[in-house]
C-alpha cells in the first residue's frame, strides 16, 4: 500500500536531493512557436510602456513627495499583506494539504474565490463585512472603536484578501508534492511535530513557500480595485502606487507612465531576487 | 505517457483556439470601423457618471425610436476625456464640465451645453450627524468623502468649500462621483458633496442637504460627437435627442436643470 503510494510520486522526490540537478526533458520542438507568442504577448505591452516613457522627466517625476509617499505606502501595505497572509495562510495550507475534515473542498474553493472575484466586488464584500456597518465591522467599531475603511490597516486588509490565495494555493501544492518519507524518518528518529515541521518540512517546501510569498507580494503590490473600494483613496493613508497611477492616468499620462515604470522596476527586481534565492534551479 | 500526450493535444487545441480567436478579432475591426451610415450598427456614448440614470433612459428611447443600439461608458469625465485622447471607440462624449471637453476639443465636433446641475451635501437617511450647513463638514471626527480634484464633481466641491471658507479634511478622494455616494449609502462615510441629481437617484438610504444658491456652483454639461466615431449620423441623432424638448424633459425628471442662460 505504502509502496504503491510512494511509487506514484517519483517526480517531486528529486527535490529531496537538495542541489540543482539538470533535468533532461524532451520538449516538442514546435513548442517554441506558442512559447514565443507567449513571450511576445507579455513583452510587447512592456515595450509600449518603455517607448512612451519620458526618460528626461523621470527623475523629477519620481522625486515628488506625492510619488515617494505612494511608494512608501505601497511597500508598507504589500509587506503587511504578506505578513498577514503568512501568519494565517500557511497554517491553512497545512490543514488543507494534510488533514481530512468535513467540508475541506468547500474551504478550498472558498480560499481561491478571491482569485476569480473581480477585485472591486471583493472591495464591496469587504465593506459589508468589515465596514462600519458590516457584519464584523460594526462589532469592531462598538467594542474597540476600530474602523477599517479609509485607514492604512484597511488597505493592508484589502490587499491580503486578494493576495493570500496565491500563497495558500502554492504552499498547499508544495506540501502535496513533497515526499513525506522524510517526515516519517524524522518522526521515527524521535523528532516532535514542531521539530519535524521546522527542520524537515519547511526546508523541503521552501521553494513553494518562496514562490507563494513572491506571488502573494506581487499581487498585493499591484492591487487596485479592492483597495480603492474598501480603503478609499487618500494620499499618505490609502493611496498606494496603483491608485496614484490610475488617478494620474486621468490627467497626466506621462506622469502615470513614469509611475508605472517605477512599480514595474521594483516588482521585477524583487521577483528576480526572490526567484534566484528560492528557486536556484530555475 | 498517455497523460503527457493528452496534455500536448490540449496545448495544441489551445493554440489553435487562440489563433482562431486572433483571426476573428482581426476580421472584426475593419467591418466595425467601416459600417456605413444607416446600418443599425450601434453607437457608443461616453458619459459622465452623474448622467447614468438619465442617459440610460434616453438610450432606451433612442433605441426604441430608431433601432440603433446605444452602449454607454460611464465614468469620471476626466477618465473619459483621456480615453478619447487614447483613441477609445466613442461616438458621443458628454462631459460634466467644460474643461474636460476642451481637452479633447480637436477630436470632437462643436460642443453644446445641454444641462446644468447643482451640488448638494449627501448624508445618511435621517441625517444622524445633524449636518445643516457646509461649515458642519469641518467637524473633527466627521468622516467626509469627496471626489478627487481630477474629477469634475471634486473640483466643483472644492470650489464650493473654498467659497464658503470651510476647510475639510476628507478621509477619501474617490475617482468618480458615484463612489462618493456609495460610501455614504453604505454608512462608511458621514457626508459627501455630490450633484443634486446623484442624491435624487441614490436610493432611500441617503438624503440631501441643500447648499445655499450663493455658495453653490453651477456645473455645466457639454455634449459633442466624436470625429473618429464610425457612426456619425446616429451619433448626431443621439445628440439631437439630448438637446430636444423630449430629451430635456427626461433630464429634468432626473433633477437636471436646463443649460444656464447667459
Amino acid at each position: 500500500m505504502t509502496g504503491a503510494a510512494v511509487r506514484r510520486r517519483p517526480g517531486p522526490s528529486r527535490h529531496a536531493g537538495g542541489g540543482p540537478r539538470p533535468v533532461r526533458s524532451r520538449v516538442p520542438a514546435w513548442f517554441v512557436v506558442p512559447a514565443a507568442l507567449a513571450v511576445g504577448f507579455l513583452a510587447v505591452p512592456l515595450l509600449g510602456l518603455l517607448g512612451r516613457t519620458p526618460w528626461g522627466r523621470l527623475g523629477a517625476e519620481l522625486a515628488t513627495p506625492r510619488v515617494l509617499e505612494a511608494l512608501r505606502l505601497s511597500l508598507v501595505c504589500s509587506l503587511g499583506a504578506v505578513a498577514v497572509s503568512v501568519l494565517v495562510g500557511v497554517p491553512l495550507a497545512f490543514l488543507l494539504a494534510r488533514v481530512e475534515f468535513p467540508g475541506r473542498s468547500l474551504v478550498r474553493a472558498l480560499t481561491t474565490l478571491p482569485m476569480v472575484l473581480p477585485p472591486v466586488v471583493g472591495g464591496v464584500a469587504l465593506l459589508l463585512a468589515f465596514g462600519r456597518r458590516g457584519l464584523v465591522g460594526q462589532w469592531l467599531d462598538r467594542a474597540f472603536g476600530i474602523t477599517l475603511p479609509f485607514t492604512t490597516a484597511g488597505a493592508i486588509l484589502a490587499e491580503a484578501f486578494v493576495a493570500m490565495p496565491f500563497l495558500v494555493v502554492t504552499t498547499e501544492a508544495g506540501l502535496r508534492a513533497m515526499d513525506r518519507r522524510f517526515e516519517d524518518a524524522a518522526a521515527t528518529l524521535g523528532a516532535g511535530r514542531w521539530t519535524t515541521l521546522r527542520r524537515v518540512t519547511l526546508p523541503l517546501i521552501a521553494p513553494s513557500l518562496g514562490a507563494g510569498i513572491a506571488l502573494c507580494w506581487a499581487r498585493a503590490l499591484g492591487e487596485f480595485g479592492a483597495t480603492i473600494t474598501f480603503a478609499g483613496n487618500l494620499p499618505g493613508v490609502t493611496q498606494t502606487m496603483p491608485l496614484a497611477v490610475y488617478l494620474a492616468l486621468e490627467t497626466d499620462v506621462q506622469a502615470a507612465i513614469a509611475l508605472s515604470l517605477v512599480l514595474l522596476a521594483i516588482s521585477l527586481a524583487v521577483l528576480v531576487v526572490l526567484r534566484d534565492r528560492f528557486l536556484p534551479s530555475a | 505517457m498517455p497523460r503527457s500526450r493528452t496534455r500536448i493535444r490540449l496545448a495544441a487545441a489551445l493554440v489553435v483556439a487562440a489563433l482562431v480567436l486572433a483571426a476573428c478579432a482581426g476580421d472584426d475591426d475593419p467591418t466595425g470601423g467601416t459600417s456605413g451610415a444607416g446600418s443599425p450598427a450601434g453607437i457608443t456614448v461616453f458619459a459622465a457618471a452623474s448622467l447614468t440614470a438619465a442617459f440610460n433612459e434616453l438610450g432606451q428611447r433612442f433605441t426604441a425610436a430608431n433601432g440603433t443600439k446605444v452602449t454607454f461608458n460611464y465614468a469620471g469625465s476626466q477618465a473619459l476625456g483621456n480615453q478619447i485622447r487614447q483613441a477609445a471607440p466613442a461616438d458621443v462624449f458628454a462631459s460634466a464640465d467644460v474643461p474636460n471637453m476642451e481637452k479633447v476639443e480637436d477630436l470632437v465636433g462643436r460642443p453644446q451645453v445641454f444641462a446644468s446641475n447643482l451640488l448638494q451635501i449627501v448624508v445618511e437617511k435621517g441625517n444622524p450627524k445633524g449636518i445643516e450647513r457646509l461649515a458642519d463638514l469641518a467637524g473633527g471626527d466627521l468622516k467626509v468623502v469627496l471626489a478627487a480634484e481630477e474629477v469634475p464633481a471634486g473640483k466643483y466641491a472644492r470650489q464650493v468649500l473654498d467659497r464658503a471658507g470651510v476647510s475639510v479634511q476628507p478621509v477619501s478622494l474617490e475617482d468618480n462621483v458615484k463612489a462618493v455616494l456609495t460610501k455614504v449609502s453604505l454608512g462608511e462615510a458621514d457626508a459627501g458633496i455630490v450633484y443634486v441629481t446623484d442624491v435624487s437617484a441614490g436610493g432611500d438610504r441617503i438624503e440631501g442637504v441643500d447648499i445655499p444658491t450663493e455658495a453653490n456652483v453651477v456645473a455645466t454639461y457639454p455634449i459633442a460627437t466624436v470625429k473618429a466615431g464610425g457612426n456619425q449620423r446616429q451619433a448626431q441623432a443621439f445628440v439631437n435627442l439630448v438637446l430636444s424638448d423630449r430629451g430635456q424633459r427626461v433630464l429634468g425628471q432626473h433633477g437636471f436643470l436646463p443649460p444656464p442662460t447667459s
